[in-house]
């Protein structure tokens, strides 16, 4: 079947201009043009890059000019899956994603979306310009900010100080957990908005007939609000999880992965590899890695996301 | 009964809120402060001197404009690329049913959420064997194709709110399809388009990775990249008052568009276009 006849069978699409007289292939094309430098550029910048990856991940290239580049098979992975460095940056990615992406941000957003409901609009909206604020800044000015915030003499041990409780040199202990806040603190806009979105369409009679059945306020949230919004949900955990997975200036103006790899995630090692050792076969081998679990939560994405019409 | 504990709620959510805002305030208050302070200071504190030096210090053309200007052309010529050809391709997506619409458009949303931290390496490797590292043309349409599934995405979202039986009318007058998206379909849907193009601009500005990973030569660096000097100890330690006022003016731009954007439309609906299926 082309595609002119299910054209044909459907009065819904619109037909282009001259459509009897044009034969249909060359329709077809005609209508496609427009589509063609789009098509051209994710080719070569984004489907390129992606087969490069995947080539040279089998191969020693190294970018210190005279060796030449030899196909070893599945060495860079078996080297990868024998690196403890490796599996190192592994962890430390999946706890910067749980802290910070799926509980941080997610339920930080999601508690200031329903205290908007109760606060008052001044609040309210110096609130929201605040967290949106930290969301606006360009990430590398987030890092320093947050690099600054969580000096041993930054404004947090300040804080902490003025009410009597433990100080710590936070980028040296627990360099980890700062980035995950300092992520929390420059990510949590995105999640706050998608919320307060959801949250706006939850019908009022919904919550007022549960609240008539002497449903309480935790009760009505559990039982009512949250399965009403459940696809915002899915569809935050999703995107808030990809952008944290490649999260990569933040953590390097913070602390460039260290100290002693203490907060080295994926994309970091990745660089410190193949640009820095310039072991890029090894370094994209691991960016494969990366990729494919990008792309399998990229399609998880996609059930929840999936185009609907036609 | 049921009043005071309405009450008390409402006393305790302003409270709660209140409390969220200050922990997002003190951070931001720590480039105010520390750009009009004399002296080295990480904590957020009214400073004791007074001093205008570390603005007059950063505005020259090799610390600021330039790197500014850098940035200007970098993502200025990025969001021009990723916004025309998103509303080209937009356009057939938008209005005309074929076999592979759907597989296009699955796989258009599959690429928005692929981590292209991750594909930076392969591509600097083929930037250097093609010779085009350390170009601004080059880096540019990088950045535009990047930004360019995103913006295909939300555009076409943007465009199917547009009625199409306008369009008939003008095609039964022997319009082409083109003609009819410059004259009908875009000036319907420019809210939509100036939302991608600030989307698009506010998330380049921001974007530190590529250009830090594609360029080379100091004179080409956006400012993303040249606010690394202040840490560069070579240069005499950390100068923390300079990089506080720095960012400041590297701030300017991106918290105007947002401003802009936000008064056209509501947050909420340009993320609603991102978002609905």
């Amino acid at each position: 079947m082309t595609a002119s006849t299910t054209a044909e069978r459907t009065p819904a699409a619109p037909e282009a201009p001259g459509a009897a007289r044009v034969p249909t292939r060359s329709r077809t094309i005609l209508r496609g043009l427009p589509l063609v430098p789009a098509v051209v550029l994710l080719l070569v910048f984004l489907a390129g890059p992606i087969i490069y990856c995947i080539y040279y991940a089998f191969t020693d290239m190294q970018l210190t000019g005279a060796t030449t580049t030899n196909f070893v098979g599945l060495a860079n992975f078996r080297k990868a899956f024998g690196d403890d460095q490796f599996y190192n940056a592994i962890l430390q990615t999946l706890i910067f994603t749980v802290l910070s992406a799926i509980v941080g941000q997610n339920i930080l957003g999601l508690v200031i979306a329903l205290l908007f409901r109760l606060a008052t609009k001044v609040l309210r909206s110096i609130v929201g310009a605040l967290v949106i604020a930290a969301w606006v800044v360009p990430e590398i000015v987030a890092g320093y900010l947050m690099y600054a915030f969580f000096r041993d003499e930054g404004s947090l041990n300040e804080i902490l100080k003025f009410l009597h409780l433990p100080q710590q040199n936070w980028l040296y202990t627990l360099p980890i957990l700062a980035v995950s806040l300092a992520n929390v603190w420059r990510g949590t806009a995105f999640s706050m908005l998608v919320y307060s979105a959801a949250l706006a369409e939850v019908p009022a009679e919904l919550t007022e007939a549960a609240a008539m059945d002497g449903a309480g306020v935790w009760q009505r949230f559990w039982h009512v609000t949250l399965p009403t919004i459940r696809r915002s949900v899915a569809t935050n955990l999703m995107l808030i999880t990809l952008q944290t997975l490649s999260v990569f200036g933040l953590i390097f103006a913070m602390t460039k992965g260290g100290p002693s790899n203490k907060s080295t995630t994926l994309p970091i090692y990745t660089y410190q590899t193949a640009l820095q050792n310039y072991e890029i076969g090894y370094g994209t081998a691991m960016a494969l890695v990366l990729l494919v679990i990008g792309a399998l939560f990229s399609l998880v994405y996609l059930r929840a996301l999936r185009p609907e019409a036609d | 009964m049921a009043k005071s504990v309405q009450a008390a709620g409402k006393v305790a959510a302003n409270v709660g809120l209140a409390v969220v805002g200050v922990a997002f305030l003190v951070p931001l208050l720590w480039v105010v402060t520390t750009s009009v302070a004399q002296g080295q200071t990480l904590k957020v504190e009214w400073p004791k001197h007074f001093t205008g030096a570390n603005f007059a210090h950063v505005t020259t053309v090799d610390i600021l404009f330039r790197p500014l200007l850098n940035g200007l052309i970098l993502c200025g010529g990025g969001t021009l690329i990723t916004v025309v050809v998103a509303i080209l391709a937009a356009y057939p997506l938008s209005r005309y049913r074929s076999r592979l619409k759907r597989p296009f458009l699955l796989t258009i949303l599959f690429t928005t959420g692929l981590p292209i931290t991750a594909i930076m390496i392969p591509v600097y490797a083929m930037f250097t064997q093609l010779n085009l590292i350390d170009q601004m043309w080059s880096a540019t349409v990088f950045m535009g194709s990047t930004a360019l599934p995103f913006g295909i995405w939300l555009m076409k979202n943007f465009m199917d709110s547009v009625p199409v039986e306008l369009e008939e009318v003008a095609w039964t007058d022997g319009a082409s399809s083109m003609a009819t998206l410059r004259r009908i379909v875009l000036p319907l849907m420019w809210p939509g388009v100036i939302v991608v193009t600030i989307f698009t601009f506010i998330g380049m500005w921001g974007n530190f990775f590529v250009p830090f990973i594609l360029l080379i030569d100091p004179n080409q660096l956006p400012a993303s990249v040249s606010i690394f000097t202040f840490f560069d100890p070579q240069h005499g330690g950390v100068q923390y008052g300079q990089l506080a006022a720095f960012s400041i003016f590297y701030c300017i731009p991106v918290a105007v568009l947002y401003l802009v954007m936000s008064r056209k439309l509501s947050g909420s609906f340009a993320l609603g276009g991102a978002l609905k299926g």
